[in-house]
């Protein structure tokens, strides 16, 4: 169970990319479409959470579910999974880049994967509106939420204020 | 890139502790992660303690967000190499990533016991729905920057094809961008 732990979060670590919401469909595909840790539902719960706590949704999913699944030491080992791929890159990694023509091939291969950063992003949408049981109201609340972010209103207010309009209106 | 070209790392004692201590307190205080520690960084290594310079700085934020990985332990990571080595990396990471997990830890004890609770089910209800707004808004604001050019047009189309239409996997699709991107951008540098 450790193990799983550990490599299932080394595997999201190592593939997010843009950081944030582009990692939502991949939270989805390990924690709960291969291993059922969470519901699509309690882990929509905990990236909301996760936006009124401090740190990365990344880093309190990996917390969050690896406390769930197996306690203190299981929320150790998903945290450091999800961290393990960053030191590792970074520290080892480097040297590879330092080279010019390094620094040519990582961009032309971020050319082709920050718009698909996006896309991952679009997708997450998608897949929290189906999955989570986002009915009518929720998507009007939605809307608001979107327009009001567009006028750089912090998300932890969004989130903290349709939280309690939902209280009233469900 | 550049940052990590010119200037080699900056070993100095003292300062891993204070690598811990300083991104802890950057960690315990950005809400919402990423981008928002961006300035509170700034401010304690370049501007107090002067360890590393204005422009370096933003070239290493720059590849922090490149890299695979969490960017805010990406940051941290590089910043802490570049200030003092592996153990400064190392320090900065476990600072900047201790409070959330204290936080989460603490929370998810007292959360397991309440989430059967209504009113806290349908204060999540309302907090779902947001975050589709949010997650709806930094696809907008992402691809207003990103999504410039037809080639990358096309490449949003068809990475949002695989996962929504093929049910690829993402860690697929990432790949496969990549891939198609080293081939597709190479002439242009861009």
């Amino acid at each position: 169970m450790l193990w799983e732990l550990f490599a299932a979060f080394a595997k999201i670590g190592l593939f997010s990319f843009g950081g944030g919401y582009a990692v939502i469909p991949l939270l989805e595909r390990e924690i709960v479409d291969l291993h059922g840790w969470l519901s699509s539902a309690q882990t929509i719960d905990i990236i909301a959470l996760s936006q009124m706590t401090p740190g990365p949704i990344a880093i309190n999913l990996a917390t969050f579910v690896g406390y769930q699944t197996a306690g203190i030491l299981g929320a150790v080992v998903a945290t450091l999974g999800i961290v393990a791929p960053s030191v590792l890159f970074i520290t080892v990694g480097i040297s590879v880049f330092r080279k010019a023509e390094g620094g040519d091939s990582l961009k032309a291969v971020l050319g082709g994967v920050k718009p698909v950063v996006i896309a991952l992003i679009a997708s997450a949408a998608f897949f929290i509106t189906t999955s989570a049981g986002v009915n009518i109201k929720g998507i009007v609340i939605a809307v608001v939420v979107f327009f009001l972010a567009n006028k750089n209103v912090h998300p932890v207010w969004l989130i903290v204020f349709s939280g309690l309009f939902g209280i009233i209106i469900y | 890139m550049e940052g990590m070209e010119e200037g080699k790392v900056k070993i100095a004692k003292g300062r891993t502790w204070r690598l811990f201590a300083g991104f802890f307190r950057i960690g315990f205080f950005t809400i919402g992660g990423g981008y928002a520690m961006i300035p509170l960084i700034q401010h304690d290594i370049v501007e107090k303690r002067k360890w590393l310079e204005d422009e370096e700085f933003l070239d290493l934020i720059a590849l922090a967000q490149s890299l695979p990985g969490v960017i805010t332990i990406n940051t941290a990571v590089i910043v802490g190499y570049k200030v003092n080595g592996l153990k400064g990396a190392v320090a900065a990471a476990l600072g900047a990533g201790l409070p959330s997990f204290l936080i989460i830890v603490l929370v998810a004890s007292y959360f397991l016991n309440f989430r059967d609770n209504i009113y806290v089910q349908r204060f999540f209800t309302g907090a779902r729905a947001a975050v589709v707004g949010l997650v709806l808004y930094a696809a907008f604001s992402l691809g207003k920057t990103t999504l410039r050019t037809k080639k990358s047009w096309l490449c949003f189309i068809f990475g949002l094809s695989l996962l929504l239409v093929l049910d690829v996997h993402p860690a697929v699709v990432i790949i496969v961008s990549g891939l198609l991107g080293y081939f597709f951008f190479k002439e242009e540098g861009d």
